[in-house]
């Protein structure tokens, strides 16, 4: 075969799988911009004859805006304080000679590790116990508290890595390990903390399970739990729902255009490590 | 201050402690919890009364939790099989660095960063009577399950395809070079030059389908709830409604503890893997 039909080969073959891969939402956006009329009279399949945005305002008004703004109160103190927490964790246990490291490195990434639902029942007595069952409060110490395993071992990883000249040097500077942890270290892991704010963002805002264990409210429902509750409440009204969906899905597929590459390194080095 | 020194300055074992504290207060205790509930008959109003391993010999006779544990059985073979297959084709056609090549990974990896809830209400939407189907499969109780499946399918191989092309990332192009002068056919470079240099990452894939397929739960719990009759239920979901719907706390804690055994040996694998690099 020479090389430029196995090229033609190859587009077609990749082309072909790619288009088929973005149909489902090449289909949903249609739909979203239909009119419920139009949806009811003509069918789900037809070809579209109408074009409103009707269904974005209804998912927006009827909670989405409320459900929106609950996200953003919880992926953003959950993202920052795990990635404060951690990489505070993984600079003591990488770069100095704590007692067990090793052991409390695989205990912290074990208990990430563990199924969820072994957490469930205890998390949602413990948050009733505590008096912050329903409250968005208790879904972000939850969150910190499941994720922190994780971003401390990617983050220690990182931080071996890094020569240990630089820390001698500032020691005699007579910088103590906090502003060496500050000026030096945390600026120079910013390519692995950038990859797991990208990645924790899009899990934190995607999370259901968490949500529906510790909130109970439709006051308080983030995004992803509150598209359950649009598709109860506008049962067949599609142009609402798939509205609905494509709201829910742009602040991360904006994240993922955004910080592409730091959220595929980061996706690898998770899992590769 | 280096590693080889002996004296730790204490404000470091607080950044050790602290974080430690959050995740022991969080994860540790409510895990040892579960596991002791699982021996009760907590319905969490009255005080759990030890019922020692009733709650599983009750599993052995509960025909939902011989559906739940048989999706999940078909789930880890479909959901993992399947992905883990598509995600590594995916990889090594689009492995080699070439026009429009980034264009054709950014489509199939666009789902992965969709929540589940997201991707099912996508689904729901094409599986609607008058679409593609006369009658949505989601509601027929055979073939509830593989409905569900196919959107979370859609959904993982694209996050299989990474980690495939980040292994395939390692091989020395040279090889496929020199395989290719001395005539080797695509097959043949295939075995003898990508599978045996894919070890580490087809172990990770591994550990990383089989987590994955035991957690799942969004996908079900969006679609069905598990249902018609139970028919599309997985041990997750099952443990959930269980909890929260039936308050049987006792009972979905033993569930739970069924899927961290079946975790245990790839959760045990991933960690000394860890080990061995630290």
């Amino acid at each position: 075969m020479s090389s430029r039909t196995s090229g033609r080969v190859f587009h077609a073959v990749a082309g072909t799988i790619s288009v088929l891969w973005l149909l489902p939402i090449a289909a949903v956006l249609v739909t979203a911009v239909r009119g419920f009329d139009d949806i009811a009279a003509n069918g789900l399949a037809s070809f579209p004859r109408s074009f409103t945005l009707a269904g974005f305002a209804d998912a927006w008004t009827n909670g989405g805006s409320g459900a929106m703004w609950n996200s953003v109160l919880v992926t953003v103190p959950t993202v920052f304080l795990s990635l404060a927490l951690s990489s505070a964790a993984a600079y003591a246990l990488s770069r100095f000679a704590i007692p067990g490291r090793r052991t409390i490195i695989l205990l912290m990434l074990a208990g990430n590790l563990l199924p969820p639902q072994v957490l469930l029942v205890p998390v949602s007595k413990l948050t009733e116990l505590l008096g912050i069952y329903d409250t968005l409060f208790a879904l972000v110490v939850v969150q910190v508290g499941f994720g922190l395993g994780f971003y401390t071992f990617v983050l220690q990883g990182f931080m071996r890595a890094m020569p240990n000249e630089v820390q001698e040097a500032a020691t005699i500077d007579g910088a103590g390990p906090v502003q060496i942890f500050w000026r030096i270290v945390l600026p120079m892991t910013r390519p692995a903390l950038a990859a797991l704010a990208a990645l924790a963002f899009t899990w934190i805002f995607n999370d259901l399970l968490w949500a529906i264990t510790v909130l109970r409210s439709s006051s308080v429902m983030p995004v992803t739990p509150a598209l359950l509750a649009l598709q109860g409440q506008y049962v067949s009204n599609w142009n609402v729902i798939a509205a609905g969906s494509v709201i829910a899905a742009i602040p991360t597929v904006a994240v993922f255009l955004r910080f592409q590459r730091h959220f595929i390194s980061g996706l690898a080095v998770g899992a590769v490590k | 201050m280096t590693r080889s020194s002996t004296r730790v300055p204490p404000i470091l074992l607080l950044f050790v402690l602290v974080p430690l504290a959050v995740e022991g207060f969080w994860v540790f205790w409510p895990a040892l919890q579960g596991f002791w509930l699982a021996l009760t008959n907590w319905d969490g109003v009255s005080p759990p009364r030890f019922v020692g391993l009733g709650n599983y010999a009750r599993m052995l006779d509960d025909p939902v939790f011989h559906t739940a544990a048989t999706n999940t059985a078909i789930w880890l073979v479909l959901f993992g099989g399947l992905s883990a297959v598509g995600g590594l084709g995916l990889a090594v056609l689009l492995q080699k660095e070439r026009r429009g090549v980034g264009v054709y990974r950014a489509a199939l990896f666009v789902p992965v960063v969709f929540s589940l809830v997201a991707t099912s209400l996508i689904w729901q939407v094409l599986y609607q009577p008058g679409g593609i189907f006369d009658s949505s499969p989601l509601a027929d109780p055979d073939t509830a399950i593989y409905a569900v499946l196919v959107p979370a399918l859609w959904r993982q191989v694209g996050y299989v395809m990474v980690l495939y092309l980040a292994g395939l990332k390692g091989i020395d192009p040279g090889l496929y070079e020199a395989a290719t002068l001395d005539g080797a056919t695509a097959w043949e470079r295939f075995r003898h030059i990508t599978w045996p240099q894919l070890g580490s990452v087809n172990s990770v894939v591994l550990s990383v389908i089989v987590i994955d397929s035991l957690r799942s739960f969004d996908v079900v719990w969006s679609m069905t709830r598990g249902g018609p009759y139970h028919s599309s239920e997985l041990l997750s979901t099952y443990m959930y409604s269980t909890a929260f719907q039936s308050l049987k706390l006792g009972y979905a804690s033993a569930l739970a503890v069924v899927i961290f055994v079946l975790a245990f040996g790839v959760i045990v694998t991933y960690l000394v893997r860890a080990f061995r690099e630290n």
